[in-house]
């Protein structure tokens, strides 16, 4: 099957208007010494029915939809409404690409613009962007602000942070000779004052997760004003959906939200496409990465919107823009604009509740098997929660999904100490009976 | 704009604006307290009285709900659904965007990216619950390969300019390994705007090389550019203006000479396929951007997809972890020390790679070649029928894409600005303009493979028409657009009072009817 309409007659005639007798004299030019293509393991081609069969067979190899998942850590299962896959397919959005000419436009600027509206209003910030790659590169571009904004060279990160955000960090700051310095937790959460003898004059940012990766809520307001205190900037990176009942950070003078957009209406898809969020405060405006819209008027006085302050942008400033993003992730913007609208004000409040009780509930029902205890006891959290058990995490997974569970999170993916640590994630997905069941599966598997 | 007639219904009729051109008002306009667009399970778990404050304290809490619009499913339907008819797209509209490759993005793999067993599948699920996503990114890595002729490919980055960052930074790593650190990386003057912005945020110094006089790299520039302190010499073939680097071997050749390494943005893959690889070109690195060549769909700027392929010299640098087969089975790896790290969670756009995946099987090695065939066809015939109104600079054969120039227009008051609002007119989107920026008022015009002749023909009339209206009514053109929803917009303003967000009007009420402005 191929997508190309034109006839051999059609293109006898374009070659005629062309002037040439024959494709290949188009190449003329291209010297023989180049060699022609050949390939070794692309695949012959095939038709749609042969298509369907092939990659229903090969989804079919992935066991997932069988299994009833308690996994999270940094990518959620939440039920995402018909209107969001509706919406986001329609070919007026789905196949446009970015917005470069405003009147023919409006419709994803306008969208872009609404989306900026609600990220602005769930962080509490003034400026929020038309979205970045993920959740792990918003945060190394929060970084990368801060390093110009304040000239230094060191970055604060609470030890807490999703190990893969840490991981991206360094590869993105490494070159730049850029230090690093981990601040460590004390019973789940980052302890204030480690983390104050690491904040200091030299410290371009301060980076703490909120929950973080191990479900817990960090002592971000008070991190966020000692980083305050030394002149260095505060980047709060977020789970959207927890910000349904936390106080916006932006309520405690934090400079910069990032975070991980998939929670709002993307579907798990094996890690992506995701979505980046970034919003700071007015001040940072001019370096901001990204793309901004901005609404105005034309000639006739009519409300418009187009791409704005674009010499920030690389297609502008070249090397000296505020990042080299270019293709951004703005099907999934559109997908999160149409989740929080569906949602609505009392919705996703409510789905925030929901997650919060869920998960307590789970973990009242975990911790009740013997041997079975809160990692983290003090701590508060959000939709997961770190356990201890009496066995290694990963033998308890092979068990549960013998029984039709994929478990919770081995965290010695967080933290090698942590070898009988089980990060459970429980969302609104989730029913009592479901719950229930895991506890008794747990029960059963130890 | 006054309403030539109000039926006294509520309904207006307005000069310049048909069913699907009418303006829209914002989403947090249409909101009306205690309206649901959803609604949840009823909550089946207890919820002590004091809520949710029994398990976090309150002063971590919101003091009141996010203010998040409240429609209905119906009303925010119709919204989107407005918003989505002021839209131009592929499946639309000719979209001639130079550089960008809007082919046309076959229907079936949306649903077929849908399937339950791809897009449920958790990043962390076991490596053996997920063999069926693992096998598809394990041969696309290998078909990739193949096409471009690398060694080694990994599929993480997210973008054009992600990749371009992940291969600059294994550039930079196997250079530090030789024990050489290098400072520059030279690019020439007709490059996208992400290479140079690419090799800034990697640390390094750019250097522009001047393109000579047929538009190609200027082999004697190039020599004097590149020396001991060269890391990359980064270019993209055909180059931005559509035209091939003939003399590439030679550059190639003069780059190792000097020890530094090749780098091929690959945004113009399409015109390649299946007939040149970049490996068999001298190119150690290159990133492909799937959205363009594999037919991803642009999702209104993304999600897109970067994967980058290297030589095997560079293989100990790729980003990790790896994908490994081993007997019939696929299993994640740790990278070796060597490996720049990661440079974003999890495995990569997974979904944009299915896609890519899909696109490859269906066509296959004879359907890819012809991709590039007909796109190059495509892009002969209408520089063929437009050369009699525009200045081509180098007029010569090109490959997928080629840039004109409006300066005879210019000469008559219309810029290519303007050509390109007026093509909104006659429906189709316009091709990039102003770039590269060797060429002055140039039009980068790509049409694509999978567009049809008489497709090819009308977009040709309406650019010819509109040369015709810059001689008769040059008027016409540099007002233009007249027909889409709004004229041409203040981007003064816009840029010199940044209005990036909608707050309520400080007396609580809501704007009144959907074509007036905010006002000043």
């Amino acid at each position: 099957m191929e997508y190309t309409p034109n006839t051999a007659d059609d293109r006898r005639q374009m070659l005629e208007r062309i002037g040439v007798g024959a494709f290949d004299e188009l190449l003329n030019g291209i010297p023989a010494s180049i060699p022609r293509a050949k390939f070794s393991v692309v695949p012959p081609g095939c038709t749609e029915p042969e298509l369907v069969r092939d990659i229903q067979a090969l989804a079919a190899k992935n066991q997932t939809a069988a299994h009833r998942s308690f996994l999270g850590a940094g990518a959620y299962e939440h039920w995402v409404p018909s209107v969001v896959r509706y919406l986001t397919s329609r070919g007026e959005f789905l196949t446009a690409y970015t917005p470069y000419q405003a009147e023919a436009s409006q419709g994803t600027l306008q969208a872009m613009y609404e989306f900026q509206t609600l990220i602005c209003e769930l962080t509490g910030m003034d400026v929020a962007n038309a979205s970045l790659y993920d959740g792990a590169t918003s945060t190394a571009e929060a970084a990368l602000l801060a390093l110009r904004h304040t000239q230094r060279s060191r970055i604060v990160v609470a030890a807490t942070l999703h190990p893969e955000y840490r991981q991206v960090l360094q590869t993105y700051l490494k070159q730049a000779g850029v230090r690093i310095v981990e601040a460590p937790h004390a019973d789940g959460v980052t302890s204030v004052v480690e983390a104050e003898r690491a904040i200091d004059d030299q410290t371009a940012a301060v980076v703490v997760p909120m929950p973080n990766v191990f479900g817990c809520l960090e002592p971000a307001e008070a991190l966020a004003a000692r980083a305050r205190a030394v002149g260095a900037l505060s980047v709060v990176v977020v789970n959207p959906l927890a910000l349904g009942v936390l106080k916006p950070p932006g309520a405690y003078g934090v400079d910069i939200v990032v975070g991980e957009g998939q929670p709002l209406g993307l579907s798990l898809q094996y890690g992506g496409p995701y979505l980046g969020l970034f919003a700071c405060r007015g001040e940072h405006l001019r370096r901001v990465p990204g793309r901004l819209v901005g609404m105005t008027n034309d000639a006739r006085g009519r409300r418009g919107f187009t791409l704005t302050l674009q010499t920030r942008e690389q297609h502008i400033r070249r090397s000296k823009a505020t990042s080299n993003i270019c293709t951004n992730e703005g099907l999934c913007a559109l997908a999160a604009t149409v989740y929080l609208c569906a949602l609505g004000r009392q919705g996703f409040r409510e789905l925030a509740e929901q997650n919060i009780a869920k998960a307590h509930y789970a973990q009242q029902q975990l911790t009740a098997i013997p041997g079975v205890t809160p990692l983290f006891p003090k701590a508060p959290f959000f939709n997961e929660f770190a356990l201890q058990l009496p066995c290694q995490a990963a033998t308890l997974n092979e068990r549960l999904l013998a029984r039709g569970f994929l478990g919770g999170l081995d965290l010695r993916r967080v933290d090698p100490a942590l070898d009988r640590g089980w990060l459970v994630c429980v969302t609104e997905t989730k029913s009592k009976a479901e719950i229930d069941a895991l506890a008794a599966a747990v029960r059963e598997a130890l | 704009m006054k309403p030539t007639a109000d039926l006294g219904t509520g309904y207006k009729l307005v000069p310049g604006t048909g069913p699907h051109r009418a303006s829209e008002p914002l989403i947090f306009e249409r909101s009306v307290s205690g309206r649901r667009g959803f609604s949840l399970p009823p909550l089946d778990v207890p919820m002590p009285p004091a809520g949710v404050t029994a398990w976090i304290p309150a002063e971590r809490l919101r003091a009141a709900p996010a203010a998040l619009p409240e429609v209905s499913e119906r009303e925010l339907v119709q919204h989107f659904m407005k918003l989505a008819h002021q839209n131009f797209s592929v499946e639309t509209n000719f979209y001639p965007l130079g550089s960008c490759t809007m082919k046309y993005n076959p229907r079936i793999h949306e649903e077929l990216t849908a399937l339950p067993g791809f897009s449920t599948a958790h990043p962390y699920e076991p490596d053996a619950a997920v063999q069926g996503t693992l096998q598809l990114l394990g041969e696309l890595g290998q078909w990739l390969g193949d096409i471009l002729g690398m060694d080694g490919v990994t599929l993480q980055p997210a973008a054009g300019a992600h990749g371009e960052f992940t291969g600059l930074l294994m550039a930079r790593a196997y250079h530090e390994a030789q024990g050489r650190s290098r400072k520059k990386v030279v690019v020439p003057d007709s490059s996208h705007g992400t290479n140079p912005a690419s090799a800034a945020l990697c640390g390094y110094e750019v250097v522009e090389v001047r393109s000579n006089a047929r538009g190609r790299v200027d082999l004697a520039a190039l020599h004097r550019a590149v020396d001991q302190d060269t890391a990359v010499f980064m270019l993209t073939n055909p180059n931005t203006l559509g035209l091939f680097e003939e003399e590439i071997l030679e550059i190639s050749r003069l780059v190792h000479g000097v020890g530094g390494l090749m780098y091929l943005d690959g945004a113009n893959m399409n015109a390649l396929l299946g007939l040149f690889r970049p490996g068999d070109m001298g190119f150690d690195i290159t990133h492909v951007n799937i959205h363009k060549t594999f037919s991803i769909p642009h999702g209104s700027g993304g999600p897109g997809g970067g994967p980058v392929g290297v030589k095997r010299h560079l293989v100990p640098f790729l980003p990790g972890p790896l994908l490994k087969k081993e007997g019939q089975a696929y299993r994640w790896v740790e990278a070796p020390p060597s490996s720049i790290g990661r440079v974003r969670a999890f495995a990569g756009n997974i979904g944009a790679m299915v896609r890519a995946y899909l696109y490859i099987k269906t066509l296959g090695a004879e359907g890819l070649r012809h991709v590039a065939e007909h796109a190059i066809l495509n892009a002969n015939y209408l520089k063929a029928r437009l050369k009699t109104a525009y200045t081509v600079p180098v007029d010569e054969p090109c490959m997928h894409e080629f840039v004109a120039s409006a300066v005879e227009q210019k000469r008559l008051g219309v810029k290519a600005l303007d050509i390109a609002k007026r093509l909104l007119d006659y429906g189709c989107y316009a091709p990039t303009i102003y770039f590269p920026l060797i060429v002055e008022e140039a039009l980068m015009i790509e049409p694509s493979e999978t567009e049809s002749r008489q497709a090819l023909d009308q977009f040709a009339d309406a650019l010819l028409a509109i040369a015709q209206e810059a001689k008769t009514n040059p008027g016409q053109v540099q007002m233009a657009p007249h027909t889409l929803p709004v004229e041409r917009l203040d981007e003064v303003r816009a840029a010199r009072e940044p209005n990036l967000r909608w707050r309520p009007s400080p007396d609580g009420a809501r704007p009144q009817g959907a074509l007036q402005g905010p006002g000043p």
